[in-house]
């Protein structure tokens, strides 16, 4: 065994001479590098986004990638999986290995692993992946063990989750011995990846190499890309034999990972020292090697500005560049201003920043993108401090005197960081005592932490093209815009930058895309506020977004809109008249709708708006520019076919001749104004707040209008009117059989029905359409079954379902879709009516059966999910059944998006108030999280029982007896115990005693609750399953649904171990190769766990079946519900055939295994679909997610389908068997 | 020595036995089989430019289905790096098909739009297709759609590609041309080698439960030959064009039932579905039995001898067919067998 190398000296000596802050690298290449530096000629320009920068490199250098999907990381994953699929070789011509894990704890373990084995291993994560991630992380800092984790950093799910961008995932790991290394800049992103990969070789310190989530993993920005050959120059292929050569191997065997104690772990931990003070000047010098080989200098901290500057601001990550950016243009104003980015905040040299700090500094301002509760300043404000400190104590510090030091937070969740707060900082920074521990970018009305800034500055160069875009998901206009970009960074010497923001629906979701050009490089990592160029895409936002807000005077204003250039003017809302007419816009339209249609491009919009943009932009001469569209539309879609890339032409070639300028008139005419966000109706909090969040204005909201917990009331969707279907179902009362199947598999509860009686409808509106219902013992009653115009999407599933037709004519149906403006109107007031009618009691329905379901209301309702969501009409269901008594723990995931993602909440109340109560805890803890809710129902209503006993004679015996021995296993017995309780709280209400205060405090928990978790199969079948194993092996009442896409939808379609062999997936980009986990076998097996495989669209009434039995078990119950999902590949309204098919084909078994029956001498498990009928191929080439391998790979389709044919037949003769086993007791 | 060899769009093939286009050619292993079965020439399955649009629609739409509508999900499939759209798949198994044999290959199309028809015509010339039989199968449902003007349609397409390609070129017909050997010849003008009687269509079934529309494709019954003996027996000296018959060809006895009527050659696919590729030897060896049996020494001979214009009474395939078959059946003594060939 080798002795111990430290290369403390001469890295140390390297430090001290090390270059001073700010100047410039003017050392001479060595030899070697001059060779190197001829590879330059060989980079090209490149427009991506940060992750795909990231993972380029780091797909590059690596052997092994053990990956996980998270939110923005993913596509660093996805990328690196798809070149692996493709045979993309590193720089070693090896194709790297990349491994999709059941979590990031597993990735980290995989990853562990595979450098304890000596591969050069590399993983992407984000937010609370990075904190799964941080045990391995101590042990692989604690091992000295080369690997860079790329984390595109993100917030941490505290009060609420979010998805977007802050440095408190990174913020947390800066214990672990990683060393933290930031980039700014998608092209940052790029080289100190590189930089991370070469210098952990070297310094043997881990690197955790981050950059902002969203605003730079996502920006797509025009950089110059490394080559192969720069990789090969940085990564030192001696250090990468020294690692292998410290690897496991039996052939040279040691122990690495032994238990130490007292008398030795503390020098243990002291023994790695000399690493962490090496390790900022091999950085330094690796980025020096960096900048002779590929010409850009970086620095660990990196100072710009005047070089006299008084006034400081320390930053890290992309507000850096919004910083330099005011800095710059302050500057030039004579101000005497600077910025200190920081990229090595670990291991922190105090050197190295002391040397970068300007000697004549007074006041530095240190802002962190994190929130740290309860500490005295966040990381970096904390860190600079006492490196200050540390400085003044040794007597190194540069300046004469200690300058003021202020901390503040800006930036969290991706939160607006712009030039007008930098400014506004630095004015604080003039002041004597100016505010510590400030926030910037909110208003903060309750502990004033907030500084008040002036919104209207800019330091933007005037002659950048700034355009932003208004579209809907579905109409491709982000896409578009990724392919103007692409296009003119590609044609033109223009820098380019793109982002875009969504809102937090998947359906109808409206996209802003925010696109800038200009010979300058661009630094503004904020949103565009002043507009040259603005598109709107869809003619209905007129109505409810201000579009016209960032336009600036003179700007362009393109709308699409079926109203010809004579006829516009008379349709826009007099703000937007007012708008055009006072800041002088230029305005055309194009009825690009017609034009797509023509085209055969059907709804898809983005070819014509993008030609327009081109058109009317001048961002390129317009010649130019058509034909680079018309090249790209070659290169995006050419490999789809040559009818995609023809239709695409014609659509450029009719766009310009249907596109018109407008002649504004005088003054502003219109007879309507915009559309408020919410109805006056809605409740004061909807109002107040979750309006503004509607209207895209949340940034307005003030502290002290949030929650403090996190804690929201439910109910709101109904207020926030999406308007976004043209077509909606419309019900033909004669047809009707009242089934109830529409009813059932709405995905957003849009339809409903009601029995009532007829005198509950004396003033309803003309035309409110009722039926005879068909029900014996309602006959006397009414029948309605109306549509929410203005909640639906548009999905057509309840056509799809609806068996009854008509007689004569065999389209027609008992509901049919039908254009929406024009029934708008009239169908709201026919809603409005049909909920004021009181709803039939639940104690007259039989809650089992599907044609009683459709009365009981539903209290989830509008949520944001997919138009045609295969997994929302089980949850709606459930809450029909439940809802009243719920308790629902939700796994992250589509469901804890669509179920909790603000503005507003689906999950609803009754007329009682009453409905489910609602909670996320993370991804991995679902089924604990829920098992905790269980366990805490069970205790109180334990504890009320026996306070109830104890109480028994001031509450009156009889009532103490009929509550305590209550049969609560029906509808009837819940009701009689909830009137009992009642009885209970009217006695208990002034009675002053402990133990009644106690009781009265429990007294609702004596009502039988209903524990549901819920959650996708990246939560059951992977990163939850050993919470969910532990749940279901024991005796906890718990209902578990579990809703099978069959992939991690939410984060876009990664193979989990519920993709079925042979679908392509992300992560599975060349077919999954396994057959998919057999979840329900595996909780059979426990014996005591009812469990049911489902499919609603394969038989309603076995899922109706199920779910009343599963409630029932005294134990834990899980159902396993076919999902379908858009992650499949096929228009949605077939969502219910393809379950059918998946049924008839065997892939989904339906069956229930419910051991009360085995109990009873019976075979517990009922298997409830017949024998496959119709060959796999069948079902699944219904679906792109199947053909697509036929398409790009037939022989290896071929194959995965004769296995996954197997698979189904052996697995259906194993249930046979199952369903054929005696179990008498006899 | 029997000679059976014939000539079909200029092409000179052993025999009269060719396998039209079916699900047989879609695989290349049985293109040897096909050759050593006795089969003279191969059609090979039809290429559907629908299909390969439609195809294309459903990647671009699943794509672009969902994507970039939602932060964390900006796609839901991942974009491979190629698909084997379009007509490269076909394309290669003409190739390869063709390596594989010595008998002339047929390719077949059925295009949707005029330029598909000729893109993909040359596309197969260029890959080695001995022939071309362009399959038009097309339902006239506009009620505005005049015959003449669907006709004439047909002619222009068979004008355009016969200006691009070289190769002999048929045409595969309906049975529902108001004035076939008129439409025969006007194709032939256009410059078509050859017809192919009779395409045989999807028949729509309905399921009476569902209410819906079941598309339905039966394998051919031997009686469905008749039809495609009459029309051949019409065309066959009154209109200059290649006659292949297919549809009902089952055994020796329809192959040489098409001959007499004037065919060039006899097509099969349901009869190789149903007993197998081998099924060929069979029919080619049952043909010439019978030859052999009734001394005829070629196929040459027996050519047309049963056509309109060499029959005895040429009435006998205008209308008064009806009435002649139904009066066999009135007066056929009972027990007596049919007459076999």
């Amino acid at each position: 065994m080798k002795t111990t190398e430290y290369p403390a000296a001469a890295a140390i000596n390297d430090a001290n001479t090390a270059q001073a802050r700010g100047g410039t690298n003017t050392a001479e290449p060595s030899p070697e590098d001059k060779e190197l530096v001829k590879g330059k000629g060989l980079r090209s320009q490149v427009t991506l986004d940060g992750n795909e920068a990231v993972a380029y490199v780091a797909y590059h250098v690596s052997e092994i990638a053990a990956i996980y999907p998270i939110t923005p990381s993913s596509p660093m994953g996805e990328s690196s999986d798809a070149w692996s699929s493709i045979g993309e070789k590193n720089i070693w011509g090896a194709i790297p290995t990349v491994i999709e894990m059941q979590s990031e704890g597993g990735a980290a373990g995989a990853l562990h692993g595979a450098l304890q084995a000596g591969a050069l291993g590399t993983t992407f994560t984000s937010s609370q992946g990075l904190l799964l991630m941080i045990p391995n992380m101590y042990k692989i800092a604690g091992e000295l063990t080369a690997t860079v984790i790329h984390v595109a950093a993100r917030s941490i799910a505290a009060q609420a989750l979010s998805i977007f961008g802050d440095h408190s995932d990174a913020m947390a790991t800066r214990q672990t011995g990683f060393a933290l290394l930031s980039s700014n800049s998608v092209q940052e992103a790029m080289d100190l990846a590189l930089i991370a990969h070469a210098a952990t070789l070297e310094s043997r310190i881990p690197f955790l190499h981050f950059f902002d989530g969203f605003r730079t993993s996502h920006e797509v920005s025009k950089i110059e890309q490394l080559s192969l050959d720069d990789m090969r120059a940085m990564i030192d292929d001696d250090l990468v034999r020294a690692h292998r050569e410290r690897a496991l191997s039996p052939d040279h065997p040691v122990l690495r990972g032994s238990a130490q104690n007292p008398d030795v772990y503390f020098q243990g931990r002291e023994s790695v020292n000399p690493y962490y003070l090496a390790c900022p000047t091999i950085v330094q010098n690796t980025m020096d090697k960096f900048a002779r080989i590929v010409g850009r200098e970086y620095r660990l901290f990196q100072y710009e500005g005047a070089p006299d500057a008084e006034h400081v601001i320390i930053v890290m990550g992309s507000g850096a560049e919004a910083v330099q950016e005011t800095v710059d243009y302050l500057t030039a104003q004579g101000r005497k201003v600077g910025v200190l980015k920081v990229r090595l905040m670990r291991p922190f040299s105090v050197e190295h920043f002391l040397q970068a700090l300007p000697a004549t500094v007074k006041s530095i301002a240190v802002l962190d993108r994190t929130k740290e509760p309860g500490s005295i300043g966040e990381p970096l404000y904390q860190d600079i401090i006492t490196a200050l400190t540390e400085g003044f104590t040794a007597g190194k510090a540069p300046m004469a005197a200690f300058p003021k030091v202020i901390g503040g937070r800006y930036g969290l969740s991706s939160k607006e960081f712009t030039p007008a707060m930098v400014a506004r900082i630095f004015d604080e920074l003039k002041k004597p005592n100016p505010q510590n521990h400030f926030t910037i970018g909110i208003n903060d009305d309750v502990t004033h932490t907030s500084l008040t800034y002036d919104p209207a500055f800019s330091s933007e160069a005037p002659e950048t093209v700034r355009a932003m875009f208004y579209g809907l998901g579905a109409d491709g206009t982000v896409g578009a815009n990724k392919n103007s970009i692409k296009i003119i960074g590609e044609e033109t010497d223009l820098n380019v930058q793109g982002y875009f923001v969504y809102d937090s629906k998947k359906s109808g979701a409206v996209t802003i895309s925010h696109l800038r050009f200009s010979k300058q490089p661009i630094r503004s990592t904020y949103l565009i506020s002043r507009a040259n160029f603005v598109g709107c895409h869809q003619f209905s936002f007129m109505e409810r977004l201000d579009v016209l807000k960032a336009a600036d005077p003179g700007a362009v204003f393109l709308l699409n809109s079926p109203f010809g250039p004579d006829e516009v003017w008379d349709n826009l809302p007099r703000s937007a008249q007012q708008a055009i007419i006072t800041k002088k816009l230029r305005f055309y339209v194009i009825d690009a709708v017609e034009v797509a249609r023509a085209a055969g491009m059907g709804g898809r919009i983005n070819t014509v708006m993008q030609t327009c943009f081109f058109a009317i932009s001048g961002v390129l001469p317009r010649d130019e520019a058509i034909a680079a569209i018309k090249h790209s539309i070659e290169k995006t879609y050419g490999k789809r076919g040559e009818s995609i890339v023809r239709k695409n032409f014609a659509a450029v070639d009719s766009s310009l001749e249907n596109l018109h300028e407008v002649k504004i008139p005088q003054s502003a005419s219109s007879k309507f104004e915009m559309r408020p966000a919410v109805s006056a109706n809605a409740p004061e909090f909807v109002r107040n707040v979750e309006a503004l969040m509607i209207t895209g204005d949340g940034d307005q909201v003030p502290v002290s209008a949030m929650p403090i917990d996190g804690t929201f009331p439910t109910g709101t969707t109904k207020w926030e009117k999406r308007n976004i279907a043209l077509e909606i179902p419309v019900w033909d009362e004669e047809l009707c059989i009242q089934c109830g199947k529409c009813v059932m598999v709405c995905p957003h509860s849009v339809i409903r029905a009601k029995v009532y009686d007829a005198s509950s409808i004396n003033h309803a509106p003309e035309g409110f359409q009722t039926a005879v219902p068909k029900w014996r013992e309602f006959s006397e009653l009414k029948y309605t079954l109306q549509a929410a115009p203005e909640d639906c999407t548009g999905c057509g599933l309840c056509v799809a379902v609806c068996p009854a037709k008509s007689k004569s004519e065999a389209k027609h149906r008992a509901i049919n879709m039908e254009a929406q403006p024009p029934l708008r109107e009239k169908y709201n007031q026919y809603w409005d009516y049909f909920l004021s009618i009181p709803e039939l009691s639940r104690q007259k329905l039989s809650h089992g059966q599907v044609k009683d379901q459709q009365l009981l209301e539903p209290l989830f309702e509008f949520s944001g999910a997919c138009a045609g969501c295969g997994e929302t009409p089980y949850i709606s269901l459930m809450t029909r059944l439940f809802g009243d008594r719920a308790m629902i723990a939700n796994a992250t995931g589509c469901s804890s998006i669509y179920g909790g993602n603000l503005p507003t909440t689906p999950y609803s109340k009754n007329s009682e108030g009453r409905g489910p109560a609602w909670s996320n805890s993370l991804f991995e803890d679902n089924a604990e999280f829920g098992m905790g809710m269980r366990l805490a129902i069970d205790k109180q209503n334990q504890y009320g029982k026996e306070l109830v006993e104890r109480l028994a004679s001031s509450i009156g015996e009889q009532l103490a007896v009929e509550i305590l021995s209550a049969d609560q296993s029906t509808e009837e017995g819940i009701f009689a115990q909830r009137e009992r309780v009642k009885t209970l709280k009217e006695k208990l209400a002034n009675n002053p005693a402990p133990a009644a205060r106690d009781l009265l405090a429990v007294a609702d928990e004596l009502v039988k609750k209903s524990v549901w978790i819920v959650g996708g199969d990246g939560w059951g079948y992977d990163i939850g399953y050993g919470g969910l194993d532990h749940v279901l092996a024991s005796s906890a009442n718990v209902n578990i649904l579990l809703l099978d896409t069959e992939v991690y939808s939410n984060t876009g379609g990664q193979m989990s171990k519920a993709t079925p062999l042979g679908a392509v997936a992300k992560f599975a980009a060349g077919g999954k190769r396994t057959p998919k986990k057999d979840i329900a076998m595996m909780a059979m097996i426990y014996g005591r766990a009812y469990v049911a495989h489902v499919a609603m669209g394969g038989n309603d009434t076995q899922t109706m079946k199920a779910f009343m039995e599963a409630e029932a078990h005294d134990g834990p119950s899980i159902i396993i519900a076919y999902s379908h999902c858009i992650a499949h590949g096929y228009d949605m309204v077939y969502g219910i055939d393809q379950q059918k098919a998946a049924v008839n084909s065997g892939h989904w078994p339906l069956f229930r295994y419910n051991p009360a029956l085995a109990k009873e001498g019976k075979n517990p498990f009922v298997l409830d679909s017949r024998a496959p009928s119709i060959p796999l191929e069948k079902y699944i080439y219904n679906e792109t997610r199947y053909t697509m391998l036929v398409n790009s790979d037939p022989d290896e389709a071929k194959k995965l389908l004769k296995q996954a044919q197997e698979n189904v037949n052996e697995r259906w003769k194993l249930y046979q068997h199952m369903a054929a086993m005696n179990f008498d007791k006899a | 020595m029997i000679d059976l060899s014939t000539n079909y769009l200029g092409l000179k093939l052993k025999n009269p036995v060719v396998v039209s286009a079916s699900p047989l050619s879609e695989k290349l292993e049985n293109f040897p089989r096909m050759e050593d079965a006795g089969a003279a020439a191969i059609v090979m399955y039809s290429l559907f430019e629908e299909q390969i649009e439609a195809e294309s629609e459903n990647i671009d739409s699943a794509l672009e289905y969902g994507a970039n509508s939602y932060a964390e999900a900006t796609s839901y499939l991942p974009d491979m790096a190629k698909y084997h759209i379009g007509p490269d798949r076909y394309l290669e198994l003409l190739r390869k098909g063709k390596a594989a044999v010595k008998i002339p290959v047929i390719a077949s199309l059925n295009g949707s739009s005029p330029g598909g028809w000729v893109r993909y015509s040359e596309y197969m010339e260029q890959a080695g297709a001995d022939a071309l039989e362009l399959n038009i199968f097309d339902i006239p449902s506009d009620p505005l759609l005049t015959a003449a003007a669907l006709e004439d349609r047909y002619c222009d397409l068979v004008r355009a590609i016969r200006k691009q390609v070289h190769i002999p070129i048929s045409v595969k017909l309906g049975p529902y041309f108001t004035s076939c050997a008129n439409f025969a010849k006007r194709l032939s003008e256009a410059g078509a080698d050859g017809v192919v009687i009779f395409n045989r269509f999807y028949q729509p079934d309905f399921d009476l439960e569902e209410m819906e529309v079941v598309p339905n494709l039966v394998l051919s019954s031997p009686h469905e030959l008749r039809l495609r003996l009459h029309w051949a027996a019409i065309l066959y000296h009154q209109v200059e064009t290649y006659i292949a018959i297919t549809g009902g060809v089952h055994d020796a006895s329809d192959v040489l039932k098409s001959m007499m009527a004037g065919a060039h050659v006899a097509m099969m696919t349901s009869a190789l579905l149903k007993y197998g590729i081998e099924h060929i030897g069979v029919v080619l060896a049952g043909m010439e039995a019978w030859m052999e049996e009734h001394e005829y020494v070629s196929v040459k001979q027996m050519r047309g001898s049963m056509s309109l214009v060499n029959i005895e009474s040429p009435a006998g395939f205008l209308r008064g067919n009806y009435l002649k078959t139904l009066g066999s059946y009135t007066w056929r003594e009972p027990g007596t067998a049919l007459t076999t060939l």
